[in-house]
């Protein structure tokens, strides 16, 4: 059963994996929350044109996808402050703009189109040391910030107006997190690809507000479902011959579901 | 009542071309409970964020704890529960505590760690406004009077000097806005608390502030105390603001 773990490319796929399976969540919960849930959606469009740029330019296309997605993190604070009331609209702008930047650059060069199909879908069984590096050390700054800045991220999501009279630097820590975010996305790309990253940031946050008894439980549980999703989609990834990222996605959504189901048939006893 | 700790003068502000303050002047006192009326859309909760510095006025000097507001950074003393307190997102998944521990931000600064002593402060607001056996629950599941009481702890836990209201007793029923202003009552006279509410509703008010503030045609009124006057004469002046001031004149 577990001889695929003596496979290094496995090894690596379940590290990079595991260590995606605890940031997205952690992140996801804030955005959320914050009913931002869309806002991973678009960063990732834009990092798909950071990827395209890297393929074009000759460098490692997730530095591409790092600079491109916060410089999209960044564009969508600047313009939230400009439509304050209608904050997704920030959103859907950028989103236009990276999609319309990712296919100009695409249509430019048609050789790498195959390269960069593993990242639209996702290719955990292809994760180099490169990759888990990055992966690493992009998740450790992501959690160490979140634990620095915990009570105010909280404090942010729950009352604006509210963390700004308290003294919090509100607008600074935005922007922060914002581009933690972006962060998050790109160490996501390569195992669940691009179309499917934003859904592992949103679907285990929703299968835990199902169930749980505050904040802090919400996004235990919300990393707990991520982790399980990780693992399940991936022992079914290999033995069914399926695509791991899809597989990870759907485990979540099943999970969803089931958590649904039981709770309503709990409350009915 | 005791000194200024808030000192407004000639405040202009407006939105367009229109003044909602044309000239506003007058101070708080410490220990005041002080009301401010007037009718829907003269310009209460304007004034108000420009008491908190959410509002620049573009005329006009705001001096909060003999500091101008522009350098005040002392916020920790200043609570303020607006009026669309309760109107948060009522799935967010965060218990009371969570939600009170949050304002404890001016105690422990940026990055910094709640510790045990902060989670007893935590404790004490929530037992002082009667909703400590609700610490563990989510805030989404409170009534809006329990709600209420939850934001005004989340207040406490600052240790402020002055509490301002925005239309506190808006959408609560009866029997809580009357456990509410008793509330108010202990924190201004036990624990010393000067607090301002902002509110459309003389009534709920007049027999329980020191001083009442009118807000008319840009302009603020001070009304002498109900004791001095009596609630009729105090409730007479303000209906005659409310019938757009045709006959009323200060």
């Amino acid at each position: 059963m577990l001889e695929l773990l003596s496979f290094e490319f496995m090894q690596r796929a379940f590290a990079a994996g595991l260590l995606v399976a605890v940031i997205c969540p952690v992140i996801g919960t804030f955005i959320v929350v914050r009913r931002l849930s869309m806002i991973g959606d678009t960063l990732s469009h834009a990092s798909l044109a950071g990827i395209a740029a890297g393929m074009l330019g000759g460098f490692y296309p997730l530095l591409g996808a790092l600079v491109f997605s916060i410089a999209a993190a960044i564009g969508i604070e600047r313009l939230r402050k400009k439509f304050s009331q209608y904050a997704e609209l920030s959103i859907s702008i950028v989103l236009s703009a990276g999609i319309g930047l990712a296919v100009v650059l695409i249509s430019l060069a048609d050789s790498f189109n195959a390269d960069l199909m593993s990242y639209l879908f996702g290719s955990i069984i292809a994760v180099s040391m490169l990759d888990i590096y990055i992966i690493l050390t992009l998740s450790v700054i992501i959690l160490v910030s979140v634990r620095l800045f915990y009570k105010e991220f909280f404090y942010i999501s729950f009352d604006e107006e509210g963390a700004e009279l308290a003294g919090i630097p509100v607008s600074a820590l935005n922007m922060y997190f914002t581009v933690l975010t972006a962060m998050a996305i790109v160490v996501s790309m390569r195992v669940v690809g691009m179309l499917l990253v934003s859904s592992l940031m949103v679907v285990p946050v929703a299968c835990s507000m199902l169930i749980s008894k505050s904040f802090k439980n919400t996004i235990v549980i919300s990393v707990a479902v991520a982790v399980l999703s990780v693992l399940i989609g991936l022992f079914t990834s290999y033995y069914l011959d399926l695509a791991p990222g899809g597989s990870i996605v759907l485990t979540s959504v099943l999970m969803l579901l089931v958590v649904s189901v039981a709770k309503r048939v709990f409350r009915m006893q | 009542m005791g000194a200024d700790i808030v000192k407004i003068e000639n405040i202009v502000f407006g939105y367009g071309k229109t003044n909602v303050l044309d000239g506003v002047s007058t101070s708080i006192g410490d220990g005041d409970f002080m009301g401010i009326v007037g009718p829907n859309g003269s310009g209460k909760s304007t004034l108000l964020k420009i008491f908190l510095g959410l509002l620049k006025p573009q005329k006009g000097s705001v001096r909060v704890f003999d500091t101008d507001i522009s350098k005040f950074n002392q916020w920790g003393k200043i609570g303020y529960i607006p009026q669309k307190a309760t109107s948060f997102n009522q799935g967010f998944p965060a218990t009371v505590e969570e939600v009170v521990s949050a304002n404890l931000y001016p105690k422990v600064g940026l990055a910094g760690t709640i510790g045990r002593n902060h989670r007893e402060k935590v404790d004490n607001a929530l037992r002082t406004v009667g909703m400590l056996e609700y610490k563990k629950r989510l805030i989404g599941r409170l009534s809006g009077g329990q709600q209420q009481r939850v934001f005004i702890a989340k207040s406490l836990v600052s240790d402020p000097r002055l509490i301002f209201m925005d239309e506190p007793t808006v959408g609560i029923d009866q029997k809580s806005e009357e456990s509410f202003y008793e509330l108010m009552d202990f924190l201004n006279k036990e624990k010393g608390i000067t607090l301002v509410i902002v509110t459309h509703d003389i009534g709920a008010i007049d027999r329980r502030v020191n001083r009442v503030l009118c807000l008319s045609e840009g302009r603020l009124h001070e009304h002498d105390c109900t004791l001095d006057q009596g609630t009729d004469k105090l409730k007479e002046d303000y209906e005659k603001h409310n019938r757009a001031l045709i006959t009323h004149r200060h």
